[in-house]
């Protein structure tokens, strides 16, 4: 887990992940926002169902794939935070809408 | 909708971003593409919204990034933040996603500043959550002012260890121990470089500095370590280590590895560059020439991704290619290029006399470019095991290409990011070749995940 040495300020931005509201600062990458929550795992392996959190933050690793927005398999460390964004773990493989 | 451009650059590292500005000095038209929402690459991240304490943790090797992201800003080149590029063609055509939409875009001269990567350091436990890359701390730091709330242990070795250890202390963040591969003999044959590298005295003034810090604020560094393994059931809860026959187990919260960054090949790998093998460091770089042109006629690369020199040289190596972008295209003429390049030779020499003995002092440990232990993870994505590799190399598997067939190994998302220089060390050393000779995966585009709506948007323009 990671904390923040600064107050995010007036630049915060509330997000939610899991059901959870979390004020987060506006210029963070989810993956960074995921660090500082104390997420545990942010998704499980397809393969495995181990769990993972992000790795390597700069887009190489993939290990930090999660559901933004409903939309799946989105690279956590690429994204900036939105207000109102919806975040879900990805669990195992991605789901496709039918 | 289809643009042309003299110059297209590809990475807003400092290479990228010095190439722009003198790349458009010299009358060329600029597009810089880069996948950041902001310039800098991973050495300069967050260096235009960085918080002021923040900044005097990361000291003035970072600052100077203030100064290059200001000129490119300044500078006319078009830039386009937030742009994954997917795919390269020879012919200068580069296809990327920007804001959930495809779009192509042509350079006459096409320049893969794409920077380095940090080399894998597969050790048991190490997908295990808690443990992280150190370069992945230190975006944390750059980007989001954020540091490991507990125990923190660093291991491995290279300067970026020392770096980001001295970082987190200064920033207030608990490390308990700076657990290092390098070992007393690394250091003795390194010494014959040494007296090449006093004219780098900036550099071994700085790796001095480092070790001095990190001693006077009680962090105790362990030498010589071997056989790391992060340790946890579902979360890190310790790293063990073996120094001096004796075992120890250390409780930590957040373990960060490296051993060292590496050229990130993957777009002139998938665009069919030459490619070399860089046996000191043990890593792949593209063939290039003096001004960074490599076999592709219209493709050159600047910065780590040509080989690991450090940012400072980086940028000088970006305004090398400019230079010889814009001779290309009658610009300038030859004699005026190579004019224009002389000081900026004299310094990159400067910055690149400390490469021998870095590449001397730590080189990448054996046991951690090929794991011995049958049971530690080589593919993140797929869950190969070390073990898995070398089971299909006994089968008959031939090398990287065919070892995807035998294990999907190198076939998950990263595509072989994460496992391409593991998986080339463990089989050249299950068949008893050198790891030239076994290769490496071949990369097709596209190089990042792309959706089939980003695609279709393509058809819309």
């Amino acid at each position: 887990m990671f904390r923040r040495l600064h107050d995010a300020g007036g630049q915060s931005v509330t997000i939610d992940f899991e059901g959870d509201a979390l004020q987060v600062g506006a210029q963070e990458t989810v993956a960074a926002a995921l660090m500082a929550a104390g997420a545990g795992h942010s998704r499980t392996t397809p393969v495995s169902g181990a769990p993972r959190l992000p790795f390597c933050m700069m887009g190489v690793c993939f290990d930090c794939l999660v559901e933004i927005d409903g939309v799946p398999n989105k690279q956590a460390c690429m994204e900036t935070v939105r207000e109102g964004m919806k975040i879900r773990r990805q669990d195992g493989k991605r789901r496709l809408d039918p | 909708m289809s643009e042309t451009v003299d110059l297209l650059i590809i990475g807003g590292g400092p290479a990228g971003l010095a190439a722009a500005v003198e790349a458009d000095g010299l009358g060329l038209s600029v597009l810089l593409l880069d996948e950041q929402t902001e310039p800098g690459g991973q050495i300069y991240r967050g260096i235009e919204s960085v918080h002021p304490d923040t900044l005097t943790v990361l000291r003035d090797d970072y600052a100077q990034g203030a100064s290059l992201a200001e000129a490119f800003r300044r500078s006319g080149s078009t830039y386009r933040p937030g742009a994954t590029v997917w795919r390269v063609d020879e012919d200068g055509s580069v296809a990327y996603s920007q804001d959930g939409k495809g779009a192509t875009a042509t350079g006459k001269r096409v320049l893969v500043a794409t920077g380095a990567l940090e080399r894998p350091m597969p050790i048991p436990g190490w997908t295990l959550p808690g443990v992280m890359s150190a370069g992945g701390a230190q975006v944390l730091l750059k980007s989001a002012g954020m540091v490991p709330s507990g125990r923190v242990a660093v291991a491995g070795c290279g300067p970026l260890a020392l770096l980001i250890t001295q970082q987190l202390i200064s920033a207030g963040a608990n490390v308990v121990a700076l657990l290092e591969t390098t070992r007393a003999g690394d250091y003795l044959s390194a010494t014959p470089h040494l007296f090449g590298a006093l004219s780098a005295g900036s550099y071994l003034r700085k790796g001095r500095r480092m070790r001095r810090d990190i001693k006077r604020a009680d962090v105790p560094i362990h030498s010589g370590v071997s056989d790391l393994a992060a340790i946890g059931e579902g979360t890190l809860s310790a790293v063990a280590f073996s120094r001096d026959g004796a075992r120890t187990e250390l409780a930590v919260d957040t373990l960060l590895l490296h051993i060292g960054v590496v050229p990130n090949t993957q777009i002139t790998r998938q665009v069919f560059c030459e490619h070399e093998w860089y046996a000191p460091q043990r890593y792949w770089r593209p063939v290039r020439d003096d001004w960074g042109a490599t076999s592709q006629a219209q493709i050159a690369v600047a910065g780590d991704g040509g080989g690991i020199d450090g940012a400072a040289a980086a940028a000088l190596h970006g305004r090398l290619a400019a230079l010889d972008a814009a001779c290309r295209q009658g610009k300038i003429e030859l004699a005026e290029r190579n004019r224009r390049a002389d000081p900026i030779r004299y310094e990159l020499a400067g910055h690149q006399a400390i490469r021998p003995l870095l590449d001397t002092l730590f080189p990448p440990p054996q046991d951690l470019c090929a794991p011995p232990d049958d049971a530690t993870l080589v593919c993140r994505c797929e869950e190969i095991s070390a073990g898995d590799i070398r089971e299909a190399v006994a089968l008959g598997a031939m090398g990287p290409n065919q070892l995807k067939a035998f294990t999907r190994c190198g076939m998950g998302p990263c595509q072989g990011r994460m496992c391409g220089l593991t998986v080339a060390e463990l089989v050249a050393q299950a068949k008893g070749e050198s790891v030239e000779d076994v290769g490496y995966y071949r990369i097709r585009p596209p190089i990042k995940p792309v959706t089939m709506g980003e695609l279709a948007a393509m058809a819309d323009d």
